[in-house]
């Protein structure tokens, strides 16, 4: 299946007329449409589009039409369902994009939806080097704080059928996966039976983002403006997002700044409290472990899509090398040698 | 066949360097992503061809770990710390064996990613930047 830009700016034209926004209003037309991203995984489009009451630079994130196997799927949201948790998370006063309108099946473009185009900087490097983000870096863990503290206290029955995805089957999830591949890993071994015994039995149940890193959010030099990428949303244990942000992978070799390479735990967990969040940090700890092996296993997974055949690439090899870089980050964590104080 | 020269790591040194030096400023977008990658790949496997055999000290160290012969091989020996982990057999308590799984990562990270933050941090260098 495939369509012509062309053809993909026609019918975004008439999602728009369709959706009749007070911002753009009917008759729409669409111009200077570029695709954001490539290859297998979401696409992301931004165009300009023009109508009877006003222009607007629209952002369209779609669902690829042949899904990439993931261990997520079994807890994946759809797009509609992302656009939902999205557009709750931004009533609630998170930083997140305006959604605009859900595609339809009638839309005939498949799965996904548009949403107002933002402008900042998400690029990790550039966030924690460039000087134009000096004076926001020392600011940014508490105002990541912040935001999770405002998405976990949305009330779950804002956002109907988002799965319930707790700690015990996240790790027998990720435990079976890894098993699939046959290829042992002895720090992993060990890792899956010490956190089986650090495993939260008891936890408190909100909106999860599922994702929340440098990367996945938009700053300019004032602050944070968006959190985005909300496809892998799940109803569980806010400390997951406290502690997947806090990963070494995520620091992009700024080991000892813990919170993605720009601020230390502290910060981020009075925010956190600040704002009204339920801090525990023995669970953050829990979830801060699980999530280094956690994109472990995710290495091996896209590895393993490269060598079934099944998504050739060289990006996909060599991403099977950077296991090695999980495999001391979860020893470190198993020798006590990340500080938690 | 030993002595032959190039040797095999600098015939990919070479390639590396042709795909550095006159490919690269040809390429724009994904295609340019992904040979940036092509060169990182490269450079793993100079790395991996040019690292010391380890094995017979990773096979007595194993064999002590495991009380087993290291007359077994190394790969029946990780298979057998692999399912005395799963198991339970053998835990964070167990003398020996954080010493071994941290030499053993430490010299795959240095193959696969030696400028990875926590290798550095590992061998005393700078841990930002």
């Amino acid at each position: 299946m495939s369509e012509t830009n062309t053809q993909l700016a026609e019918a975004l034209g008439g999602v728009l007329t369709r959706a009749s926004l007070p911002s753009v209003g009917e008759g729409v037309t669409v111009s200077a449409l570029t695709r954001l991203t490539a290859g297998a995984a979401n696409e992301t489009w931004r165009f300009e589009a023009s109508g009877s009451s006003g222009q607007q630079t629209c952002i369209l994130r779609r669902a690829p039409f042949v899904a990439e196997a993931a261990p997520e799927d079994s807890q994946n949201l759809g797009k509609a369902g992302e656009a939902r948790v999205q557009a709750a998370a931004r009533q609630a006063g998170v930083p997140a994009a305006e959604v605009l309108t859900v595609l339809t099946e009638a839309d005939g473009l498949g799965e996904g939806y548009l949403m107002a185009a933002l402008a900042g900087e998400t690029l990790p490097r550039k966030i924690l080097r460039d000087e134009a983000y000096a004076e926001l870096r020392p600011r940014l863990p508490a105002l990541c704080g912040a935001a999770l503290a405002q998405l976990h206290q949305v009330a779950p029955a804002q956002v109907p059928d988002l799965t319930p995805s707790p700690a015990a089957q996240q790790l027998e999830r990720y435990e079976t996966l890894y098993r699939s591949f046959e290829q042992p890993v002895p720090v992993f071994e060990l890792a899956f039976r010490v956190l089986e015994t650090r495993c939260p039995q008891e936890a408190p149940q909100g909106i999860v983002h599922g994702d929340f890193r440098i990367g996945n959010f938009m700053v300019g030099p004032e602050g944070l403006r968006a959190i985005l990428d909300w496809e892998l949303a799940h109803l569980g244990d806010p400390m997951e997002d406290l502690g997947w942000l806090c990963v070494p992978s995520w620091r992009f070799g700024v080991m000892d700044q813990p919170v993605g390479g720009f601020g230390q735990r502290r910060a981020l967990w009075d925010a956190y409290e600040a704002a009204g969040g339920q801090l525990d940090p023995d669970r953050a700890a829990f979830w801060e472990l699980f999530g280094a092996l956690k994109w472990g296993v995710m290495c091996m997974m896209m590895t393993r899509a490269h060598l079934s055949g099944a998504t050739v690439s060289v990006e996909r090899a060599a991403i099977g090398r950077r296991v090695s870089e999980t495999v001391l980050d979860v020893l470190n964590y198993l020798e006590g040698k990340e500080s938690f104080s | 066949m030993s002595g032959q020269r190039p040797t095999a790591p600098e015939l990919v040194a070479a390639v590396r360097g042709f795909l550095e030096q006159e490919v690269a400023g040809q390429l724009t977008g994904a295609t340019a992503f992904n040979l940036r990658i092509a060169v990182n790949v490269l450079a793993i496997v100079e790395r991996e061809l040019a690292a010391e055999d380890d094995s017979a000290t990773a096979t007595a160290r194993l064999g002590a770990l495991l009380g087993e012969d290291p007359g077994l091989g190394r790969e029946a020996l990780e298979e057998k710390l692999g399912a005395a982990l799963q198991s339970g057999a053998l835990g964070l308590a167990s003398p020996g064996l954080l010493t071994h799984l941290r030499a053993d990562a430490v010299r795959q990270l240095g193959i696969d990613n030696p400028r990875y933050g926590s290798y550095r941090r590992e061998n005393g260098g700078a841990i930002s930047g």
